[in-house]
Parts: C-alpha cells; structure tokens; sequence
C-alpha cells in the first residue's frame, strides 16, 4: 500500500514535471558605457528563443549596471523568488566570478553567452557550467599564433591592468614565438594613449597585439591612426566588432582581428541568423550576439531532449551540444568549454559600413590550456 | 630613454593637462562662488561630446561641432541650475551630492534614450590630422597641439574675464561674501546661472575637444571629473591659476609616472613584474601628489589661507 502510495506520488510529480514551465534568467549589461555588449547578447539570445515559439520557456531579463554587486543581487533574486532553472548572459568576467561558483553550487545550470575566466575553466570547473562562447585566453591565443604565422618578430605588447588584461597578453605569448618589444598595462578605462603610441614609436617594433576592449579599443585606434605610427596592429574581436567599429571610423580599416565567429561564415544557421537578425533588429549582429544565439539554440537542443528537472540527463543533453552552431562544428571539452576554429578577420568597408571579412584561420580545433586542472 | 621620446611625453603630459584644465575650471568655480560640489560636472562633459558628435554627423564641420557643443553644455548648465541645483545651494554638500549624483544617472540614461548604446563617431577634421614633425625631429599629432593651442587661448580669456570684466569683478565679489553683493543690488541668482553655465561650456568644449580622439560614449565623463576633482583640490578650491597649475602638474605626473615608474622598477626587477609594480604605482601617483601637497598647504596650491 505504502509502495502504491509512494509510486503514484512519484508519477503525480513527473507529470508536474513535464508540463511545468521552464524558467531562464538572463542576467547582462542593459545600461551605462557597457550596454551595447548586453544589448547584442540579449537580443541574439531572444531571437533563437522567439524562432522556437515555445510557450513554455520564460525568460526573465534583468540589467546588472556591469557592477558585481547588483549582478549577484539579481542572481539571488531570480534563484529565490523567480525560481529560475538556469542562469545565462553575463558579459563580465568579474561579475561572472561573483555569480557563476554560487548559482552552480547551489545546483542551477548557468550557460555563458561570454565571460569564461580561467578560474571557471581550470581548477575552479563545474558540472553545471558550461561556457558557450570560449575560454577568455582563445582569441588572444590565436592573435599569438597569427602573429608567428605573419612571421611578425618584434611585437610590442598592451593591455589594461585586470585579470582578464593579464590573462590576455599571457594568452598571447603562449603561441607567439618572436621577440618582445615592450610590454605594458594600461590602466583600467583609460582613454588617452599617447604615452603609450610614443613609447611604441620609440620602441623599435614591427608590430602590435593590443586587447583593449570597448571605449578604450575606439581612444586607441583612432589615437594610433593620427600618430602616424604606420606598423601592423592584431587584435583580438573585442576592439573591432560590429557594435563598435562605425564609432572607430576608418582608423580601423585593414587591422587584422581574430574571433570565432563572423557573419560570412559559411553555413546555414550562420546565413539565417545574420538575415534574421538584421530583418528583426536593423543592425548587423555582432559577436556577442551570435554567442548569445548560440547558447540559446544549445538550451532549446537540450530542452528537446531531457526534462531540466532531471538534472543528470539535462546535463547530458547539454553535454552533446546537438544543436546548428553559427560558427559551423562546435563540441564540448571535458571541462564544458568549446573546442573550435579561431579566425582571422580583417576590417573591411562593405559600402558606407565597416565589417569584418575572414582571411583565415589562427588555430583549429583550439580548447583551452587550463583543461588538465579541471577535476570534474 | 631618448630626448625626443622624453619631450613627446612632456607634451603628451601637457596636452591631457589643459584638457583637465578646461573642466577643472568650472567645477572650481561653481565651488568657489555657489559652494556647491557638483557631481553631474563630467555629464556636461559627455552632453558637449555627444552634441558634437551628432552635429558633425550632420553638418560634417567641425566648427560647428564645437560651436554646438559649447551651445548645448551651456543650455544644459543653464537648465539643470534653474530646475535643481537653485534648490540646493543652502543644503549641506551631503545633499548636494546626493542630488548632483542623481544628476549623472538621468544624464547618463537620457544620453542612451536619445542616442542608443553603442559610441558615437566624432574625428578629427581633415585639416587637422596626421602627425607635424617639430623641431628637434619630434613627430607629433597636429591635432593635440590644436588642444594644447586652444586650451591656452581658453585659459587666457578666463583669466581676462575673471580680472577685467564687470562680472569678473562680480564672480570674484560672490566667492568672498555672497550676502553682501546680493545686498548691493547684484542679481545673485542670475549670476549663478551664467557661473554655472559657463563652467557648464567649458566642460561641453572639453568634451567635444577630447571625444575626436576618443571614444564619445555614455559615462565618458566620470573617470574626467575625479581626475578634475584631484586638481582642484590641488590647486587650492575656487581658484582659477590653482586649476592650471594643479592641471598641469597633474596632467604631467599622470602621463610621465605611467612611463618612467615601470622602466625605473625595471632597472632591478623582472620585466613582467616591473610593468605590473610600475603600472599600479602609476595609478597611485597624481594621488601621491595630492597627499604631498595637502601635507605641505593644506587648502592646496593657490587656496585661501584658512
């Protein structure tokens, strides 16, 4: 009787299960000098999700302000009181290091459209994280192996004084072979370079990695091409992408770039989802857009094939990454990061508007380096 | 370490010197005659910025980028004095930043209404790009000593018009006894609005100066204005030579520490770690330098003695 019991509990609470709603907070930067990084994730993110059409997946959008503290209050929020089943779309990793162990550690997946600091990928490695974008060092990674391929010997190296800067130009030297110029940290945020373009001029090099994200990326590339400093500048995607080049203006033109994605990559969700985009939102999309596009289709493959409740085989789902990735073949590692081809793009005008083309690949197949210390 | 990189540092130095200047010197007079702290200094800044943006969008001058910069942070200065910041001037400065911080959240959000949130295109004119080679065979960008040139000729008319006009006179009159001139039948409160209206220009013209070479986005203006508050407390509160001087020895720390502390630790440590040392003590230096100098006149260069 009891085992009666017991057992039709147990169906009366599968059947909850399968009808209940699934619930994903999206946390990411809606407001102040880092908005437009969020904007494009949300909005890459919510066009996967409105073409599903599924009625029973809500997604709840909050703004963290690019601060850590209200990032960590929204989290709590949405585990709490919304009772969110999954937390995705931080673009910082600082703010993804205050949110990411705890959301984890308190059993919910979380899925990144961006930030994947090293501590998430090596030691610090969760069964239920799974980074959709990359490992952070992959595209500095791939600057370093461009940087040898174009025979580059001399290079003058720069960054701004943070984790991801240090992480950034340690990215770098681990595929480059040739000699160092210089080597500088910026400061955080800073906006005017022309100490720094004196010292490269000064310097003897023949050509410069950069990582300077956002607004700093625009102050420096426009700061460079009224120098008159004439050398070859690579960069990761971040100083070059599609939210920003139109404000760098022709300073940017010919800089060569490396990224895991772009919008001429060829294959067929590539071709659908830039169409799309631009048919739903009148821009083209970026890279973080495509990264939130992604992780949105990889939750919807997995949402075909397991209950979130069930969260053993959830992961699993997760795991296969069974899904039509922009960027063409993609898989998990072991430790839940990407393994993926890296490219090289360079700065193009395509009309009045300044994009990006591929003129090849840095590394293939490229996981990450902190793999081994990832125990899971 | 060669002369010319040294003398390409000093003019860098200088050029972000004048630049602090320009904003350094309204706040220290809004300070100095109203008493007010006014937080919401560096949106006035970005509003001069973004109004030359979208106006060299349109008309694609340069001039008239600046003429509408100038235009738009003085009509905002002008618009925010009328509608808050009158209501604060006999509050204590707790309020004042309360309010003025509040200032920079509107400011920063409505800029994002009416513009988006990606950053704005502004350059350099045509005749004002590429680098000039000066004497001594220094290759410089025209454009920052078209800064530097034009920050002196700003300063120059201040100084003038703090000396010699009938509202200098009244300017220099409010910042020693407000009562008394409103006593003598000045029109107190339309003084302040022109005081907070100019210092609100000359932050759009910084602004708007600084944005072809960077990058013109929302919350640009922050990181300015507590470098601009660094100066004038260095340069003594509510004086306008203690803005220049406090600017430019600012100006000058900022960009010569960021470059000389990571060569000096690199004589006698590993490269990385010397970059890393030097470039946090870089950071650390213009604060250093207020220290020393609030250690040596407490109310700061040129401030009144108290």
């Amino acid at each position: 009787m009891l085992k009666q019991l017991l057992a039709s509990a147990a169906l009366v609470a599968c059947a909850t299960a399968a009808s209940a709603e699934v619930k994903v907070g999206l946390i990411t930067t809606l407001s102040g000098g880092g908005a437009g990084l969020g904007i494009d994730t949300r909005d890459g993110f919510m066009l996967a999700i409105d073409e599903a059409g599924r009625d029973d997946l809500e997604v709840v959008v909050e703004d963290d302000q690019q601060k850590p503290d209200v990032a960590v209050q929204i989290a709590d929020r949405m585990i709490q009181s919304d009772k969110v089943d999954l937390l995705t779309g931080i673009v910082w990793s600082n703010l993804a290091m205050a949110v990411v162990p705890s959301a984890t550690a308190q059993g919910l997946f979380y899925l990144s459209t961006n930030a994947a600091p090293a501590q998430l990928a090596g030691r610090g490695c969760n069964a239920n994280y799974f980074s959709v974008s990359y490992q952070n060092d992959n595209l500095h990674e791939a600057a370093g192996a461009y940087a040898t391929s174009a025979d580059f010997k001399n290079t003058f190296i720069l960054a701004p004084n943070y984790p991801a800067g240090k992480d950034s130009l340690n990215g770098f030297k681990r595929f480059y072979e040739g000699e160092l110029a210089g080597e500088i940290y910026t400061k955080l945020g800073q906006t005017d370079y022309a100490a720094e373009i004196a010292q490269i001029r000064a310097s003897g090099a023949d050509s410069v990695f950069f990582f300077l994200p956002g607004g700093m990326g625009i102050s420096f590339l426009k700061q460079y091409a009224d120098s008159g400093v004439d050398l070859p500048l690579v960069g990761p995607a971040f100083s070059f992408d599609q939210n920003i080049l139109q404000a760098v203006g022709d300073a940017a033109l010919g800089v060569k770039n490396t990224s895991s994605w772009n919008k001429d990559l060829e294959n067929e969700s590539n071709a659908h989802f830039v169409e799309a985009y631009l048919a739903k939102y009148d821009r083209l999309p970026s890279l973080y857009a495509a990264q939130g596009y992604d992780t949105a289709l990889l939750l919807l493959s997995a949402l075909e094939k397991a209950e979130i409740t069930d969260k053993d085989a959830f992961r699993a789902a997760l795991k296969e990454a069974d899904f039509a990735s922009v960027r063409g073949a993609f898989e998990f590692s072991p430790s839940h990061h990407p393994i993926q081809d890296i490219y090289v793009r360079e700065v193009i005008k395509e009309g009045d508007i300044l994009t990006n083309k591929i003129v090849g690949t840095a590394i293939e197949d490229r996981g990450h380096a902190y793999e081994d210390e990832c125990k899971m | 370490m060669t002369p010319i990189l040294i003398a390409e540092q000093v003019l860098n130095g200088l050029q972000s010197g004048v630049m602090l200047f320009l904003m350094a010197a309204g706040l220290t007079l809004i300070f100095g005659v109203m008493g007010l702290i006014n937080l919401a200094h560096g949106s006035l800044y970005m509003v001069g910025a973004f109004a030359a943006a979208a106006t060299a969008a349109v008309t694609g001058s340069f001039v008239l980028a600046l003429v509408a910069a100038l235009a738009a942070a003085a009509a905002a200065g002008a618009l925010v004095e009328r509608l808050v910041i009158r209501r604060l001037y006999d509050r204590d400065h707790l309020d004042q930043v309360l309010a003025t911080f509040a200032l920079i959240l509107i400011f920063s959000e409505g800029t994002r209404w009416i513009f988006g949130s990606f950053p704005l295109y502004l350059d350099i004119p045509e005749a004002l790009s590429g680098p000039v080679t000066l004497p001594g065979g220094i290759q410089y960008p025209l454009y920052r000593l078209f800064i530097i040139g034009m920050g002196l000729v700003v300063a120059a008319l201040l100084f003038w018009l703090i000396a010699r006009t009938r509202l200098g006179i009244r300017i220099r009159a409010g910042e020693n006894d407000r009562e008394m001139i409103a006593a003598l039948g000045v029109d107190i409160a339309r003084l302040y609005t022109l005081v907070f209206a100019l210092g609100a220009a000359l932050a759009g013209l910084a602004g708007a100066l600084v944005g072809a070479i960077q990058s013109v986005q929302v919350g640009m203006g922050e990181p300015v204005l507590i470098l601009a508050f660094v100066v004038i407390v260095i340069g003594g509160i509510g004086s306008i030579e203690g803005a220049l001087v406090g600017a430019i020895l600012v100006g000058l720390t900022d960009t010569l520490g960021g470059i000389f502390l990571p060569q000096i630790f690199g004589l006698f440590m590993e490269p990385a770690a010397a970059t890393q040392t030097g470039a946090a003590l870089a950071s650390m230096a213009i604060y250093v330098l207020m220290a020393a100098v609030l250690a040596w006149k407490p109310t700061g260069l040129f401030g009144a003695k108290s």
